[in-house]
């Protein structure tokens, strides 16, 4: 084994390019640090007035009866609404709406936006109004009257399965591996993945560990708070202002949300304060826009902090119990994984994605995965970065560790051992592609990190690797050639981490041209076609490849339109380096910028376009390297030490991959330590601040260092792989192996905040 | 947020005289008073600004007559202060570590006593230093010891019309060391789970006095007297320090919440306590 001299931030780059993987600066940069660029907070209109949301004190509750008058009475007040307000709920219980990917149940759509007969948790919107200051509608939600039948509720996935638990929905039948049974529970679904025999597994092992894990809800905590702006015209068309990750899914959920055509509806994206995968769900738009329907006014609705943790979705608390058997000689013969998410109020907690990835970084013959989807009186949980794969690492690395420990072998040499490759089965059925699990292990094992010295008492040094599917979808991308030869790109994708410089890099290089003389625009959504959220890590991945295809579609136009100039045959054209050349004659050049000179007298103006649905995406594995110190004492853990490997396939823009590296280690070091919603018995939050809920702050981590490995996707035109997502997987196992190092404790449950880890310590007999 | 009046007070009397019309407080920096009338914590009509008071900005390091500080003073103006630095390194440890820097610029130790949090981070402090808070108000002037000056969460034994105007703290004798230590899981931005407030007295290898304060673990902060008398006539060793420190455990009142269990946080007593006698008695061989 070579150390191998990896310097901070190294690129393994295995193809390079003109523009592709060099470092521009940001086409939003000047915007964004002279604070001009416009948030969803920012937004602006003569007449705009303010909405607020009174929301329910109860984790679970029958609404008797809602009285807005007096609040509609108080001066200043213009308005009140409630879910009557809306097209009823009820109406059509069992009717499903197409929002993405996702097939929705309108009632669970619109009860998410206000309850209609039941309020399912703590800050569940129940009524609004809009008043001509922000202070007015919020002192005048105090005057609302609501008669509240307090119910029983449940709060974790363990006691929402027990057969005495609190029902949530009457008319929610589980459904049992596939079919749809009469038993109305909590279980939403229950699913199993089955690959080779797993008795047969288990009995050829040595040595077989099972262990039991619970981790926490925990938030995306993103800066910018949810907001929207919304006004509806007298003609009933409705505009939407706010900042969100998917403009179209918005759109369409405010359309099925108000009984409005799609066409009706205009989402004009701001500027965005991260996401995460938080900001997918439509929350205050159409509260604004029904508010905007009784007054005449644009009606503005920005969350508080409390608002944002108690009311938009977090990814949920989990219950995990994992087992594997390994020979003694290290080969994993065996792997069983019983996954219980927490959905919170409505189905649709991330367990299908646990697992799709709880065993994915490894290449096991025999496999069982059961997966439950349990309703739990918490706010409906939302996507957070890799959803449901961090929860499953968490175990599984812990247990790959043990066995590693068990066996005498390096955790690493283990890992590499059983890595999944090309051609590895998934027991959730799909057959791996061109996959990088090795060459980032491989990164681990040489690096500098890896194999320094830890001195020092309670210090520990753990890893973990980890996987994540990334998504696509959608996209539409239009290029117009400007008369000076510079080229306005117009997206659907929200931008959160640098994408519009991604995508117009891929564009430039197609053409052969500066990133800069592309001037990229997040567009709103009627000016662009049906473009699928920013989540998935996608962005740079889908939306590139339709730049790509739109620049290649503005490259056939230009040969063609130099072909009928020159009055030559098209094929002996060439456009290089933003020079349309001839491949026979060497007098016949032109620039990029003369030929688009002449666009416009030549036959017209030329718009490259394209749209399309990648057919295939591109997985990704990552690993986290961390040293940390733990005070046995007071149980504090000191993270000393993090590097992150990542295969990014090809980085576009480095930098930002680094980013989103760095970004994701730091939320998963949060989620590992310290994150968690501190629910009190009758399902309130007490921790509902930043103050309380403790996200890392800049003096809790260490600088991150990076490794991006690159082996290319076999799909993408430049082999690109999503990377927003898959660093955070591994920081919480990677601790709490670490932690495991240094103090010989093993933590089973998230947090490991410093209280638990005295408590372990207390239990170790310490 | 409601509709409020804010007036800016230029005297004592002034202030008093506002004040004790009822519905009102005082705003010295505001970093406690803004946020708790943001989150309805109490509904007033009137904020009475005490910040331009000359009394309230005082502060004087003399070695024979100790310190006397405004009750508005914020936490830069002390810890840039060579005199008290030199003189109440125990102090300045909670001077500095309240808040971030922008709230350093703005927080007062006097706003952080009259806030009345049981988390506060200068009271144990004051209460190890011997502190006594200088009160003024209709009736004319008191004085209390700052261990009696919390009552219950966000309540003291201020009466209507009374107003903080500075707290004093005896000179520090030969051969003393004060200490403050909170445990925060975060290391910024965060709230104490257990607090302790310490200073000793030696001669010649023997505690002559110490005082022992704790912070977050009861609903005021709580002066643990005991533990700090056990110390006086014992040797300076770790069996008397690790005494003196059970002892603060086994006082302190925590309740189990967001912020840990009872278990823990009296663990954490004992640990803060042990840790911080342990530099305050660095300091006092230091300062002969
Ligand atoms: C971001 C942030 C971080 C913080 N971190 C910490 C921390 O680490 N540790 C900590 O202990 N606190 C912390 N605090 C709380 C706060 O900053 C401190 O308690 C501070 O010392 C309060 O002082 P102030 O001058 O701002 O008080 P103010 O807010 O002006 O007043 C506080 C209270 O005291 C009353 N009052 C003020 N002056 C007088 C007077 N002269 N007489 C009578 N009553 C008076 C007011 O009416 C009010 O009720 C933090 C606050 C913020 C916003």
């Amino acid at each position: 084994m070579a150390i191998k001299n990896y310097e901070p931030n190294m690129v393994l780059a295995t193809t390079e390019y003109e523009v592709v993987g060099t470092r521009p600066v940001r086409h939003d940069g000047t915007d964004k640090v002279t604070g001009r660029a416009q948030y969803g907070a920012d937004f602006t209109s003569t007449g705009l007035i303010f909405g607020a949301v009174l929301r329910s004190p109860h984790a679970h509750a029958r609404i008797r009866s809602i009285d807005v008058s007096k609040a509609e009475a108080q001066p200043g007040v213009l308005a009140a609404v409630t879910a009557k307000d809306f097209p009823r709920s009820d109406a059509s219980p069992d009717e499903y709406v197409q929002l993405g990917e996702l097939n929705t149940r309108l009632g669970y759509l619109r009860d998410n936006i206000l309850a209609s007969d039941k309020t399912l948790y703590k800050g569940q919107p129940v009524a609004a109004v809009a008043a001509a200051n922000a202070h007015v509608a919020h002192e005048a939600l105090a005057l609302i009257e609501v008669d509240y039948e307090v119910l029983p509720s449940v709060l974790t996935a363990p006691d929402g399965m027990k057969d005495d638990a609190p029902i949530l929905h009457d008319h929610l039948k589980t459904e049992e591996l596939g079919e749809l049974t009469d038993r109305v529970s909590n279980v939403a679904q229950h699913f199993q993945h089955v690959l080779g025999n797993l008795e047969e597994g288990l009995a050829e092992a040595d040595v077989v560990i099972e262990r039991e894990f619970d981790t926490a809800t925990v938030h995306q905590g993103y800066i910018e708070p949810h907001n929207a702006t919304a006004f509806w015209n007298k003609d009933g068309k409705v505009t939407i202002w706010c900042s969100t990750q998917g403009p179209f899914e918005v759109r369409d959920a405010s359309a099925a949300s108000l009984n409005l055509d799609i066409a009706d509806i205009k989402l004009v994206p701001m500027e965005i304060g991260g996401g995460f995968g938080g900001k997918f769900e439509p929350y205050g738009a159409p509260v604004a826009a029904m508010l905007s329907k009784k007054t005449g006014h644009t009606v503005k609705i920005i969350m508080s902090r409390a608002e944002d943790l108690q009311g938009t979705g977090p990814t949920p608390g989990s219950n995990l119990r994992i087992k594997m058997g390994a020979t003694r000689d290290g080969k994993i013969t065996a792997a069983q994984a019983h996954l219980a998410f927490e959905a919170g109020a409505f189905p649709g907690s991330p367990v299908g994605a646990a697992a799709m990835t709880v065993f994915a970084a490894y290449d096991v013959p025999n496999v069982v995965i059961d997966g439950y989807d349990v309703v739990v009186n918490k706010p409906k949980s939302g996507a957070y970065r890799a959803p449901g794969a961090t929860q499953a690492a968490f175990g599984v690395e812990t247990v790959i560790d043990e066995i590693a420990e068990k066996l005498g072998h390096d955790p690493i040499e283990l890992r590499l051992m059983n890595a999944a490759k090309e051609g590895t089965r998934r027991a959730d059925g799909p057959i791996n592609p061109k996959i990088g699990c090795v060459e980032v292990l491989e990164a681990m094992r040489d690096h500098p990190h890896y194999n320094a010295p830890l001195e020092g008492p309670n210090r520990g040094r753990g890893v973990a690797v980890g996987f994540w599917i990334n998504g696509a979808g959608a996209s539409a991308c239009t290029i117009m050639v400007n008369p000076d030869g510079s080229l306005t790109l117009s997206e659907g994708s929200a931008d959160i981490g640098g994408t519009r410089t991604s995508v117009a890099m891929q564009a430039a290089e197609v053409l052969g041209i500066p990133v800069e003389k592309i001037n990229p625009q997040v567009v709103d959504t009627d000016s662009v076609g049906y473009t699928s959220g920013t989540g998935g890590s996608s962005v740079t991945f889908k939306a590139g490849w339709t730049a790509y295809e739109a620049a290649n579609d503005i490259k056939r136009q230009m040969i063609d339109r130099a072909s009928k100039i020159w009055e030559v045959e098209p094929d002996t054209l060439d456009l290089q380096a933003g020079e349309i050349t001839s491949k026979v004659d060497s007098e016949l050049r032109m620039s990029f910028a003369e030929l688009a000179g002449q666009l416009n007298d030549t036959g017209g103006p030329v718009v490259g376009s394209c749209s399309l649905t990648p057919p295939a995406i591109g997985g990704a594995y990552a690993g986290s390297i961390v040293d940390v110190e733990v005070d046995p004492e007071t149980g504090k853990v000191t993270v000393l030490r993090f590097t992150c490997v990542q295969d990014a396939g090809k980085a576009i823009h480095p930098s930002y991959v680094e980013g989103q590296m760095q970004g994701g280690s730091v939320q998963g070091i949060g989620w590992g330590l310290n994150e968690e919603y501190f629910m009190n018995e009758a399902g309130g939050m007490m921790n509902s601040s930043l103050l309380d809920y403790r996200m890392p702050v800049s003096l809790d981590v260490p600088m991150i260092d990076t490794v991006i490995v690159e082996v290319p996707s076999a799909t993408h035109p430049y082999g690109a792989r999503g990377v927003g997502e898959v660093n955070i997987v591994t920081p919480p196992a990677a601790i709490a192996n670490g932690i495991y190092r240094a103090v010989n404790i093993r933590m089973e449950k998230l947090p490991m905040n410093p209280g638990a880890v005295v408590e372990a310590v207390w239990k170790n007999g310490g | 947020m409601k509709w409020i009046d804010y007036a800016r007070t230029c005297s004592v009397q002034e202030a008093v005289d506002l004040l004790k019309e009822g519905n009102a407080r005082p705003l010295a920096g505001g970093t406690d008073i803004l946020v708790n009338l943001r989150v309805r914590r109490f509904d007033i009509d009137t904020l009475v600004d005490v910040k331009d008071i000359p009394e309230l900005n005082e502060i004087t390091c003399d070695p024979s007559e100790g310190l006397t500080l405004g009750a508005a003073v914020p936490c830069y103006s002390i810890y840039t202060n060579e005199a008290v630095c030199a003189a109440y390194p125990g102090l300045i440890d909670s001077a500095s570590l309240i808040g971030g820097t922008q709230i350093q610029g703005r927080a007062s130790i006097g706003g952080n006593l009259c806030n009345a949090a049981p988390s506060a981070d200068a009271v144990p402090a004051l209460i190890a230093l011997g502190a006594v808070a200088n009160v003024a108000g209709p009736g004319g002037t008191r004085q209390v010891a700052v261990e009696d000056f919390c009552t219950a969460p966000g309540q003291t034994v201020l009466e209507e019309g009374e107003l903080l105007v500075s707290l004093h703290m005896p000179p520090p004798a030969k051969g003393s060391g004060a200490q403050y230590m909170r445990f925060i899981p975060r290391n910024e931005m965060d709230i104490a789970v257990a607090g302790a407030g310490v200073s000793v007295e030696i001669d010649n290898g023997t505690f002559k006095s110490a005082r022992i304060a704790l912070a977050s673990v009861a609903p005021t902060p709580l002066f643990v007297r005991e533990a700090g008398d056990s110390l006086v006539g014992q040797p300076v060793n770790e069996e008397s320090v690790r005494a003196a420190s059970a002892i603060a455990r086994d006082a302190a009142k925590p309740i189990t919440d967001m912020r840990g269990t009872k278990e823990y946080r009296m663990h954490l007593c004992e640990v803060l306590t042990r840790r911080g006698l342990n530099i305050a008695i660095e300091r006092a061989k230091e300062n002969k």
